[in-house]
């Protein structure tokens, strides 16, 4: 469908009818310069504060400014809002905006049939349409009548709204953002005052965009209501959530806040040593900005230094931690296991991405999981918690704080790029409620020894330099039990290691037991872990509404497993694990369990669809196998 | 925040010690007649005479021959992995800045795996003292060519010869703006004792290049600078505000000749002529020390002593600055901090 274009009339419409929906999902895209991301993080504010459940994605490219109105340069941002739960940002969107040939090629086919394409037609010239191999305009050919097809001169109209202003054409041309946001706020019946209030704190120090900006925004929103575009609008009612206050965060913001609430929760200063890399970077960038707190943040020379830096920390009694994606796990390995061996407290986070070796930086992935598990020479077990969703972030980030603490040993807390960049509603904890856990109290100055254990939790006590008296050495040499001293007895290191290992599988008395979403018996498991929760929830939901006999568990804990993980997966014929991976979990579950598993396996950079998750399990319970 | 780990056994009244306080119950299992010996004797000397306690140093290692020292002193020690002391150092210098850290390398572990970390530790001006014990081979790996040794240098791994410039210790210190850079010999002990107190003074990055003899791999690798006979000629000893003078009579000396290139003059002993370069080790710039590191024996005498010694600020107190700056403009309140600024309530 098209729609012919007009000024906006200076007499008043009539009131446009209003249609309610259950659930949309809007993408934003564009050239990684056209402030995709600001647009789209300001319609998540007005949706957050409209009252709806929400989840966000983000899909930018590696490229800063990729050459502008190429397919490499096209960012984009997706929202799924609804008046019932959200459990991940949606599979098709049902409205895209393209702000140029590039970002409508890349984006269109997964628009869903009959959805709202609002199209920048100033954009499709010539020049632009030859960069992404369009030989005619698609707004013009009829090759995108399956969707309902407005383009907009959103270059000219917004340039119109500004005239008299005295700004450069650079200037007005960039405010057109906020036009197409006016425009959907209009649509899907946002609150404005919050963006235009953002709008005057964000550029304060440049009135004149202040009022441009708002201008674009303000008419944009006039131009939905008055042209002859749109015949109706649409509202989606308020969600039922849980009550209490609300905010909206990503996983990289809940990360870096649950660490600097685990430093206050612990007593124990926060360290935080690491080297720019995506999808990880922010989580040094909110940290440093958290010195209030005494938080130490330290931009290391590489990624050994950083996780060197950690362990110095450690040593000296600090709540240490580093971060990094997968190819900075790789150059720490050697540093985590002088971790394991000298059995200080550490987390390490791996802000997951698409690999192998420099692979997708700004794409997600799950395909650390056997790196951090076992990417390590010696026997060098590390214990594994994944947060499940953005918000999770912050709980999980602190039980692998609490974990290094209390078993004295290196953390691998395992989220992605999905999870980093993505972000939903979170019910703000009320922070003194949130549970305190303190190192172990020193042990006496005579007969100590630093490997001496403590019998429940087998951790060695937490000594630092500087304590009269306890004077001891470590280091990465194998220690002689008790002692510490460097021991190359060969029955002393088969004790050693063997201990290693039991205090690591001792985690597990302090694991809750695992909820099983669905019946306790029945003909199939969904086994997931990660950022995939969301896809797996609902594909299980929809699964069990069509009436089959399908449970899901969702795994944190990854290492050790739960301990009653064993008996929950016996209950079922068979057992599907989804993974953004050839299998890695998979491969875990069968050694360890003998359980004959079947994965559901994706590897594009991009998160699963809740229709592709839905298909597997749809398949296994026909008793066929996963992909 | 409160930090009951730091909180552990109050350091008193710094109780008379001695060598004994300082060394641990360990064997020391280097080779019998190595260089590393008389520095581990050195520096056990000369702590006691510090004035700081015990429990407050921290000795910590990279991996090779020199990097099992830390086990020998009875204090507290992190024998680490190899290359990475500065990195861990430096995590714990500036998380503990009441500790005194020191970090035992050699010429491999320092200037060949853990190159990167030499360089940013020294930049940075970490608070740490850099001991690197430079033997220009591979000790520990039973024989192969080192970053510092000889272009030609035929070793296990080069019988051939080596084909590698070798790389000058000082030179990389001082191209990386180390605020305190000294170079000493595993045989002088009270020079090295002396340069060893200096750099325990320093506050900030101090490093020392000391010149140390492996006597199974490459004996004799700095026969002239350790035998006292011939030491006198080989090397001339730097002193802040004295002229360059060496030689067995003191009668030779270092001018700057043409093209500001160093030579050796020759003069009647106690009579130098006025243009005898005079050492600044505090000169904020580092060209003197630079044109002294560059000079060796033969033809010129091995500079040995104090290079360069200036004041910049301290990695460690720049973080405690920032860190009491934020807390002064802004009490921590996790609260207010995990609600952030847009919210909205269900009710």
């Amino acid at each position: 469908m098209s729609a012919t274009q007009t000024p906006p009339s200076q007499s008043s419409t009539p009131e446009k009818p209003v249609e309610t929906v259950d659930s949309v999902t809007i993408r934003f895209a564009g050239d990684s310069g056209d402030g995709i991301q600001v647009t789209g993080m300001r319609f998540t504010t007005a949706t957050a504060l409209a009252g709806n459940d929400l989840s966000t994605l983000p899909d930018y490219p590696a490229e800063i400014r990729a050459p502008a109105g190429t397919l490499p340069g096209v960012s984009g941002f997706q929202i799924h809002f609804s008046s019932r739960e959200v459990l991940t940002p949606g599979d098709a969107p049902d409205v895209l905006v393209a702000m140029n040939p590039a970002a409508l090629k890349a984006n269109v086919k997964d628009l869903k049939n009959g959805g709202i394409l609002i199209a920048n037609k100033d954009a499709f010239t010539a020049g632009n349409l030859a960069k992404v191999g369009y030989a005619k305009s698609p707004l013009e050919d009829g090759s995108l009548s399956s969707y309902r097809l407005i383009p907009v001169e959103l270059s000219r109209l917004t340039q119109n709204a500004l005239e008299g202003m005295n700004l450069t054409k650079v200037h007005a041309e960039r405010c057109k953002n906020f036009f197409a946001l006016g425009m959907m706020y209009w649509l899907y019946d946002r609150p404005m005052d919050p963006t235009l209030k953002w709008i005057e704190a964000k550029f304060k120090k440049t009135p004149e965009m202040v009022e441009a900006n708002k201008k674009a925004l303000m008419a944009g929103n006039a131009f939905a209501e008055t042209a002859e575009i749109f015949s109706h609008h649409y509202t989606v009612k308020k969600a039922v959530i849980a009550p209490g206050v609300y905010r909206n965060i990503t996983g990289n913001e809940a990360t870096a806040l649950g660490m600097v609430a685990a430093a206050q929760l612990s007593g124990l200063a926060l360290w935080y040593g690491s080297y720019p890399i995506t999808p990880a970077s922010d989580i040094l960038h909110e940290l440093s900005k958290h010195k209030n707190f005494g938080v130490m943040t330290f931009q290391a020379e590489d990624e050994i230094a950083a996780i060197g830096s950690a362990i110095g920390a450690a040593f000296g009694g600090k709540l240490a931690t580093t971060g990094t994606s997968g190819p900075g796990v790789a150059l720490k390995s050697e540093a985590i296991g002088l971790a394991v061996m000298t059995e200080l407290p550490l987390v390490i986070l791996d802000v997951q991405r698409g690999g192998p070796s420099t692979g997708l930086p700004t794409k997600t992935e799950q395909a650390d999981l056997l790196q951090v598990m076992y990417g390590r020479n010696g026997e060098c077990p590390v214990p594994v918690v994944a947060p499940a969703t953005p918000a999770e972030c912050f709980t999980m980030v602190i039980e692998a704080c609490r974990i290094a603490v209390k078993y004295m040993t290196p953390v691998f807390f395992l989220s992605d790029g999905y999870l980093a960049n993505g972000s939903e509603p979170w019910l703000i904890p009320d922070a003194a409620k949130l549970p305190r856990f303190k190192p172990a109290a020193a042990p006496a100055k005579e007969n100590f020894k630093p490997y001496e254990r403590d019998e429940k939790t087998l951790a060695r006590p937490w000594v630092t330099p500087g304590a009269a008296g306890y004077e001891h050495r470590i280091g990465g040499l194998e220690k002689a039990e008790g002692t510490g001293n460097v021991s190359y007895d060969p029955d002393n290191h088969e004790r050693m290691v063997r201990l290693r290992q039991a205090k690591v599988d001792a985690i597990t008395q302090d694991i809750a037991p695992t909820p099983v979403m669905g019946p306790k018996n029945g003909k199939v498991l969904v086994v997931g872990w990660g950022g995939t929760y969301g896809a797996i929830t609902a594909a299980v939901k929809n699964c069990q509404a069509k009436g089959m006999s399908v449970a899901a568990v969702h795994l944190r804990h990854l290492n050790p497993l739960p301990p009653d993980l064993g008996s929950i997966l016996s209950h079922y014929e068979s057992v599907v694990v989804p993974e953004l991976n050839l299998g890695q979990l998979l491969k875990i579950l069968r050694a360890k369990y003998l359980v004959n598993a079947v994965g559901i396996n994706k590897v594009k950079g991009q998160p699963f669809k809740i229709s592709e998750i839905e298909a597997g399990i749809e398949a296994a319970h026909k008793g066929r196998g996963g992909n | 925040m409160d930090e009951e780990l730091t909180k552990l056994p109050a350091a008193g009244p710094v109780p008379a010690m001695a060598k004994k306080d300082f060394t641990s119950d360990q064997m020391v299992r280097w080779c019998p007649g190595c260089g590393d010996f008389a520095i581990l004797a050195t520096v056990q000397k000369l702590l006691p005479s510090m004035g700081i306690p015990r429990e407050k140093y921290v000795f910590v290692s990279g991996i090779g021959c020199s990097s099992r020292f830390p086990y020998y002193m009875n204090t507290y020690g992190f024998h680490s992995i190899h290359g990475r002391a500065p990195t861990v150092a430096t995590g714990l210098k500036c998380a503990r800045p009441d500790l005194q850290v020191w970090v035992i390398t050699g010429d491999g572990d320092a200037l060949s795996i853990g190159g990167n970390h030499l360089i940013h530790a020294l930049r940075k001006n970490v608070d740490i003292k850099i001991l690197l014990f430079n033997n220009k081979i591979y000790g520990l790996t039973k024989g192969q060519a080192s970053p510092t040794s000889e272009f030609g240098k035929k070793t296990k791994s080069t019988p051939y010869g080596s084909i590698d410039q070798p790389i000058n210790p000082l030179a990389i210190a001082l191209a990386s703006e180390a605020t305190f850079v000294a170079r000493a010999v595993d045989t002088d002990l009270p020079s090295l004792g002396e340069v060893l107190r200096r750099a325990a003074l320093h506050k900030g990055s101090a490093f020392v290049e000391i010149l140390q003899n492996c006597i199974v791999f490459n004996d004799g690798a700095w026969a002239d600078a350790s035998d006292k006979s011939l030491r006198s000629d080989a090397l001339v000893q730097l002193v802040h505000g004295q002229p360059l003078i060496f030689g067995k009579d003191k009668n030779r000396g270092i001018r700057l000749g043409k093209g500001f290139l160093p030579e050796v003059v020759e003069f009647e002993a106690g009579k130098p002529p006025a243009d005898i370069l005079v050492h600044d080790e505090a000169a904020q710039s580092p060209a003197l020390a630079h044109l002294l590191a560059h000079m060796s024996h033969p033809p010129f005498p091995s500079p040995v002593g104090v290079f360069r010694d200036v004041k910049q600020p301290i990695l460690h107190e720049l973080m405690e600055e920032q860190i009491a700056a934020a807390k002064k403009s802004g009490t921590p309140d996790l609260q207010k901090l995990l609600t952030g600024t847009e919210t909205w309530s269900v009710n």
